[in-house]
């Protein structure tokens, strides 16, 4: 018996208004009025599929630290950073997961996040399924408007667990809704109305029949479908075909995210299973190239997310700018200034020996004093005590944090000014002076409990190499709880 | 404990450039212009030099790493020449560096020179600089202003202070060196500013604005040394002394241990109570004739008072607002106009503040001469609060 041990979810913080994109676009698409409604998420610049995924796989591992229980990692995405670099090795050093796991990018298509949970749960063991997607799209197409930025992750467990898993079903074939090639570029659509009549209506079924076959159950069995499609009502349509009860029929989030990509299914995966009661059916599906089609029950037991899609969607900043949504996602030509003009050749040999520095934010701990400090280095920094080769890996990227001292710089470059960043002090030692994103001039005090978010460092855009380091950001939950106490007290 | 530097050595001259946009000069113009009103100061010889410190911090953009710069920049006679670095505090390493040979008998006159020509960029602000191969994957992508601007937040947590309160009082350091160095003529910035203006200029990195931060300025300064002997030898009378000479390194203590309270310059404290010791100088609020410190940003101007131990801790702010450290007040800092309006060429800082006080105690500095002093102190940075090398010099009347 395998199932879902615990799942997570990530949306960055920023809501792009859909409206602020119809109305600057209005000139020369007049037709997308309609679509101006609601929001969608968007990735801050920092933020591409895998740093989202990360935080996603952060959310399903909990707050323990200790991961040497993951055995495997599936990190699935079409808009993975790397063509050529294990995507989810990355993901693994960020989680500091162990160096003898196996590690599976999976790609291709957008069922190609449902896949990888499908490999991973039939394969067994203790594997982490983690998903992200990032996908660009041109101005003034439906897609931008359309497309939502998003990550799930699923950790998968011998036993039930959150919930069982009970079949798949799958169908392939290559029917090309639309495509997008190996430049990174931006997807080429077809007909929508042959897409729907021909591609979904006729390929998704068979994939769902299939899974509820395997799992010995009826359509009518199932409590929760979820099925993430851009056209309104296919779900419904889909439900009414299988037989499915149309009050099973999900929300697909259109309206608070838009779709993810590839992640969309685990992301609606994730939030069924946050409404999901004791022995509900769960059906998950997404098309692409044919179909995938998982089905759970759900026993109600388990961990449950911290934040969650729930969580992600309810932490939110609107974002009205759509100048600054192009921006971000490369599609405008801006004057950076000389600032700019630096090298960001990242030296290969410096991150490997820093790998769990940089990439884990693991620093180091004195045996014999108990100091804490980043980086890990031979000589102890405590005062009066210079211990020498005492100091043992000590992990940062869970703990609790406040900021000592902080700047919002104007002069430095920055892709989101004024750049942020300061003096962050850990709970039971260390301190590091580090970047603080998803902040506005304000935001920041001395005193401000921070987390840490795997982020992206720079983009060398000469060579193509992303550089992803950790950044703070205000812990918003302790902000909150903070002020709850205030208040309490008052 | 060292028996320490008092009155070993003595300065037989000093010259300084014009500090500013020197679009007219190179580094190379930069070094001869400060070079030659040192050695007519001096009134010696090329010949007469037995060694040369020779200090520049950015060698990316034109002055070139090594001691060849300045050998061929000056035709040296083919003496030792010994490039120093540390970061701002480069200009007081070479003026070190020569002083302790001279200590030592190594050199019975030796030289040193500090000098950088930034104005060569493009763009206005240092140099971006090259961080090496961990920094930039790790360090936040930010700027002198921006690492200094949180001593800010940090020192009003730390000491209840409003951010108005404070804001007025970092004002008033640069409205302060403004009038100063208007009466200045190698100074870069010599228009006097209102305190509306500070407070009202854009922002640079909260909550610096644009007066809160120096001039960066091209320049050079330079010190030739010598024995009181020889200095009388050579027919000088009153001579000016070194009465402490030291340096404060940070070990990772504030960047890395919870210790630092991001408040204030762990290094210099330690560099300043020594300096005191080594100049038998028991109380600096009353025998601290005059200062020039490293007032990169007013920030940095405020809590240094508290660090050379003038200001109460914590009271710093309140000194600056009453006016303590103005051309009238009980130690005037910045005299020259500082940093902030005289200019930063970075190699070039710690000889420049060297120059004024030198000057001052000659009774030399025109204008903006003050009364009797006695004993004139420099503090001379480098790098940024969390880590960074301190500098405290402090040189005085022979036998005070």
């Amino acid at each position: 018996m395998v199932g879902i041990a615990a799942w997570g979810a990530y949306a960055p913080r920023l809501r792009l208004s859909r409206k602020a994109v119809t109305e600057a676009n209005a000139w020369v698409a007049p037709n997308l009025k309609a679509k101006g409604k609601g929001e969608r998420s968007m990735a801050n610049w920092d933020e591409d599929a895998l740093t989202m995924a990360v935080e996603a796989a952060r959310d399903a591992l909990g707050p323990d630290d200790d991961r040497s229980h993951i055995d495997s990692l599936y990190f699935a995405s079409t808009t993975a950073p790397f063509a050529d670099r294990l995507n989810a090795g990355i993901v693994s050093a960020a989680l500091t997961l162990e160096k003898s796991i196996t590690a599976t990018d999976v790609t291709g298509s957008q069922r190609c996040g449902l896949t990888a949970l499908g490999q991973a749960l039939a394969a067994g063991g203790r594997a982490l399924v983690a998903v992200g997607e990032h996908r660009k799209a041109r101005a003034a197409s439906a897609q931008e408007l359309d497309f939502g930025d998003g990550a799930a992750a699923f950790v998968i467990g011998e036993g039930p667990g959150a919930a069982q898993f009970l079949g798949r079903g799958s169908v392939t074939d290559d029917f090309i809704d639309h495509f997008r090639g190996d430049d990174g570029g931006f997807d080429y659509y077809w007909e929508e109305r042959w897409i729907r009549d021909e591609g979904i209506v006729k390929l998704v079924p068979p994939a769902i029949r299939k899974a509820l076959e395997v799992a010995g159950l009826s359509p009518s069995d199932v409590d929760h479908f979820c099925f993430p499609s851009t056209f309104s009502g296919m779900a419904a349509t889909l439900a009414k075909t299988i037989g499915i009860r149309p009050e099973a029929v999900r929300d697909n989030l259109a309206s608070v995210m838009g779709e993810a990509g590839c992640a969309h299914g685990p992301i609606m995966l994730a939030h069924a299973l946050e409404d999901a009661r004791e022995n509900e059916v769960v059906l998950v599906a997404q098309f692409g190239q044919g179909a995938e089609a998982l089905v759970f029950r759900a026993t109600g037991k388990g961990p449950r997310p911290a934040r969650g899609v729930t969580g992600s969607l309810a932490d939110r900043e609107v974002e009205t700018n759509y100048l600054k949504f192009l921006t971000f996602n490369g599609l405008v030509e801006w004057d950076k200034g000389m600032r700019a003009e630096k090298d960001n050749k990242t030296a290969l040999t410096t991150l490997y020996r820093n790998e769990d520095m940089i990439l884990g934010l693991v620093g180091g701990r004195c045996r014999e004093t108990g100091v804490v400090q980043f980086p890990r280095t031979r000589i102890s920094v405590a005062p009066n005590n210079p211990a020498v080769d005492t100091q043992e890996p000590y992990k940062f990227a869970e703990r609790r944090a406040s900021i000592l001292s902080y700047s919002a710089d104007y002069l430095t470059f920055s892709m989101a000014p004024p750049n942020h960043y300061g003096m962050v002090v850990f709970e039971g030692g260390g301190r590091i002076m580090m970047d603080i994103t998803d902040v506005a001039p304000g935001d920041v005090e001395t005193g401000l409990p921070v987390r840490m978010v795997f982020r992206i460092k720079e983009i060398d855009e000469k060579r193509g190499f992303t550089r992803y380091f950790w950044k703070a950001t205000p812990d918003r939950a302790a902000i909150a709880a903070r002020s709850a106490q205030t208040q309490a007290a008052e | 404990m060292p028996q320490g530097i008092r009155d070993k050595v003595a300065i037989l001259g000093m010259g300084c450039s014009k500090f500013g946009e020197r679009w007219d000069a190179g580094p190379d113009d930069l070094m001869v212009e400060a070079y030659l009103e040192a050695m007519k100061d001096a009134g010696i010889e090329p010949t007469q030099l037995d060694a040369a410190w020779f200090s520049t911090h950015i060698d990316e953009i034109g002055t070139g790493k090594g001691g060849t710069p300045l050998s061929i920049a000056l035709r040296l006679p083919n003496i030792a020449v010994t490039r120093v670095e540390n970061f701002c505090a480069s200009g007081s390493e070479a003026f070190r560096g020569a002083v302790y040979a001279v200590a030592a008998g190594a050199a019975d006159i030796a030289l040193a020179v500090g000098v950088e020509k930034l104005k060569d960029t493009g763009y206005g602000g240092l140099p971006v600089a090259n961080p090496g191969t961990l920094n930039p994957q790790v360090m936040p992508n930010g700027s002198a202003p921006g690492n200094f601007a949180q001593l800010a937040s940090a020192y009003r947590a730390k000491h209840g202070v409003s951010k108005e309160d404070l804001k007025r009082a970092i004002a008033h350091v640069s409205v302060k060196s403004h009038a100063n160095g208007a009466k200045n003529p190698k100074a870069h910035l010599r228009k006097p500013i209102t305190e509306e203006q500070a407070l009202n200029a854009p922002l640079i990195a909260e909550p610096l604005g644009l007066f809160d931060c120096c001039g960066v300025s091209d320049g050079a300064a330079a010190a030739i040394v010598t024995t009181p002997e020889i200095a009388r030898s050579l027919g000088k009378r009153d001579l000016v002394t070194v009465k402490a000479l030291q340096l404060s390194v940070s070990n990772g203590y504030e960047s890395q241990y919870n210790g630092w309270d991001g408040s204030h310059f762990h290094t210099a404290r330690i560099a300043a109570g020594k300096a005191y010791k080594e100049a038998g100088i028991e109380r600096p609020r009353e025998q601290i004739s005059m200062m020039e410190v490293h007032d990169c940003f007013s920030i940095t101007e405020l809590v240094t008072m508290e660090d050379l131990f003038i200001s109460p801790e914590g009271q710093g702010w309140r000194d600056v607002l009453d006016g303590f450290y103005d051309a009238d007040g009980g130690v005037p800092c910045q005299i020259d106009g500082g940093l902030k309006c005289f200019g930063h060429p970075i190699g070039a800082s710690g000889l420049r503040m060297l120059y004024e006080m030198y000057l001052q105690l000659q009774g030399r500095a025109g204008e903006r001469q003050l009364a009797n002093p006695v004993f004139g102190m420099t503090h001379n940075l480098g790098g940024a609060p969390a880590s960074n090398v301190c500098s405290v010099a402090i040189i005085g009347q022979e036998g005070a």
